[in-house]
């Protein structure tokens, strides 16, 4: 590992921990919101925007496009795109109010937001879609789309699943967030999602399994993905629902049924800022 | 006299358009024999997407596709595309305001053998309650190919039918489309109007032939379009009318009759509507114009109902 890559890792951490801060604060006023799923992928989101997607300009056509499909965990998202400028912070503040620009899951025409999601399934299909469309019109670009693990009890996911292998879709690369726990229960008791590699793996697809938390093996497995050719990329991002606030971890309470109260903030700012 | 199928003359159409329009491509759910798609699959196959019998993921990637710029026509057959993919057209297309164009064959009983389960009798009910969408409904081969030349020029989600059966050819070559207008076929500021679409559209012309012949007059307007519509369009057609029918292979409920029941409210007209089409029940399998006659939306059906009214009154 290079010295430049140990510092862009530290800086990664840094943006992490602002963007989990802006993440509880913007469901804090909102009064509700996902907390758990968004705090999940936050690692994963920062480094997407921060060290892989090549986006110059939000309408540039050549930029790298990324699908939340998981679009329930837009709280992470909206962060980021704040943390990049693409939209201002204080819009933060009015997540899901009445006029505001951040919906509850996302919408066109927030910039930086590429396609609506939300009902679930649907996101991963829609960025399928734009991997077809970039590989038809000749575009260099790379499209990202993250999926959550109960969203992988859809049967669209699956349908997708076997347009993109079908379609040999290697510039796209798709990441579960696989924290293990769904809206209700923890997967397991749910429908059971394992083996989820082996579905995948067997649906054609090639398979990379890390740790969602660590920005050394989710750089490792975006770099392998490009070299992957005729096949589509699965990173099946082992995760924590609700990481980086001891009390919401592995918390079904924490999928998204409440915002915290006060006392809840400011313990997890607390714990963020450490 | 020309007769061809809306789904043929889809397939064609498709074919003589290509070329002006080099950015539309075709998805279809493995259906391409019977939604007519086969041809330009052949002639095209660079801009035919296969999807596989996979209709909810088709049309959200058509959302995908469209947002660079493509024109994705979705094509399958009409039960699909309104019913098993619906949440997808609603929530991606319709929602995100994305240029996707959803072409759906066999609709209404005229679907004939398959039955009740291929047989959409909802789809422009459907899709006319979803914000976004405009839905058109052509009646000959003429009007389907001007209404998809107007739909790949313009932008924002579109519903389509064609339909499965053979239709005799109404409009003149030189047939503009004006979307969301009624069409006019016969205007003799009679008592009687019948609105129509789609597959019965020749039927009630035919009725209205035969009437003629008894020394009653009938006007018979054509609705192509059912969203967006402008209740003022509809004024001159149904001001002074006594009565105002509709004929239509879709339920009544959230259809042609439904539509036209609208207008008359709109305008603030007073006027009996009777509405022909399909009373809320399921289709059956069996030859389309058998079934069109058990399901009283066949000629004779038209005919006996407005005789009946005349004598009656």
């Amino acid at each position: 590992m290079s010295l430049e890559k140990m510092i862009d890792t530290l800086k990664l951490t840094q943006l992490a921990g602002i963007i989990r801060k802006n993440i509880i604060l913007s469901i804090y006023y909102s009064k509700s919101g996902h907390v758990g799923g968004s705090f999940s992928c936050a690692d994963i989101l920062t480094f997407l925007y921060f060290a892989e997607l090549k986006i110059p300009d939000i309408s540039d056509p050549n930029r790298d496009r990324f699908i939340l499909s998981k679009g329930h965990s837009c709280p992470a998202l909206y962060a980021v795109l704040s943390e990049k400028g693409f939209i201002t912070e204080k819009e933060l503040w009015k997540l899901r109010h009445t006029g505001a620009l951040l919906q509850g899951h996302p919408e066109m025409g927030i910039p930086g937001i590429e396609s609506p999601s939300g009902s679930l399934g649907q996101g991963f299909s829609f960025a399928l879609g734009v991997a077809l469309g970039a590989k038809k019109l000749e575009k260099e670009f790379r499209v990202y789309v993250l999926l959550g693990d109960g969203e992988c009890n859809e049967g669209e996911v699956w349908e997708g699943a076997m347009f993109g292998a079908f379609h040999r879709l290697d510039n796209l690369v798709a990441i579960v967030d696989y924290n293990k726990l769904q809206s209700d229960d923890f997967c397991e008791n749910i429908t059971s999602l394992e083996p989820l590699a082996e579905k995948w793996k067997a649906f054609g697809w090639n398979v990379i399994e890390i740790n969602g938390h660590d920005f050394k093996e989710i750089a490792f497995a975006f770099d392998l993905a490009k070299k992957i050719k005729k096949r589509p990329t699965c990173i099946i991002a082992h995760t924590i629902k609700g990481k980086g606030v001891s009390f919401m971890e592995n918390n079904p309470e924490w999928h998204g049924s409440r915002a915290p109260t006060e006392e809840e903030l400011k313990l997890a700012l607390e714990e963020l800022e450490k | 006299m020309v007769r061809t199928s809306l789904r043929e003359a889809f397939g064609k159409a498709l074919l003589e358009l290509a070329k002006e329009f080099e950015n539309f491509y075709v998805l279809d759910a493995d259906v391409a024999g019977g939604t007519f798609t086969h041809w330009f699959r052949e002639k095209y196959p660079e801009r035919f997407i296969q999807c596989g019998i996979a209709e909810q993921n088709m049309m959200a990637a058509a959302a995908g596709l469209s947002s660079l710029g493509i024109i994705p026509i979705v094509t399958c057959y009409a039960v699909f595309a309104s019913m098993r993919a619906i949440e997808q057209a609603r929530n991606m297309v319709a929602y995100g305001n994305f240029n996707v164009k959803i072409v759906a064959s066999h609709v209404g009983i005229d679907v004939g053998p398959d039955g009740a389960t291929h047989q959409a009798i909802e789809d422009l009910a459907i899709y006319r309650a979803i914000p976004n969408f405009t839905v058109i409904s052509p009646c000959d081969d003429i009007e389907l190919k001007a209404a998809l030349r107007w739909m790949l020029k313009t932008k924002g989600p579109v519903y389509m039918r064609t339909g499965r059966s053979s239709v005799p050819r109404i409009h003149f070559d030189d047939y503009h489309f004006d979307l969301g207008k009624p069409d006019v076929l016969i205007n003799r500021d009679s008592d009687i109007v019948i609105f129509t679409s789609g597959i019965t559209v020749h039927r009630v012309l035919n009725v209205a032939k035969k009437l003629e012949r008894r020394s009653i007059n009938v006007d018979v307007v054509n609705i192509h379009t059912f969203k967006p519509v402008n209740p003022s369009d509809f004024y001159p057609f149904l001001k002074g009318r006594k009565f105002v029918f509709t004929v239509e292979d879709h339920n009544i409920i959230g259809g042609l009759g439904t539509l036209i029941g609208e207008m008359i409210l709109e305008n603030g007209i007073c006027a009996k509507l009777i509405k022909l089409g399909i009373k809320d029940k399921f289709g059956k399998s069996g030859e389309p114009e058998e079934l069109a006659g058990d399901f009283g939306i066949g000629e004779k059906n038209i005919e006996q109902t407005i005789l009946k009214l005349v004598v009656n009154n």
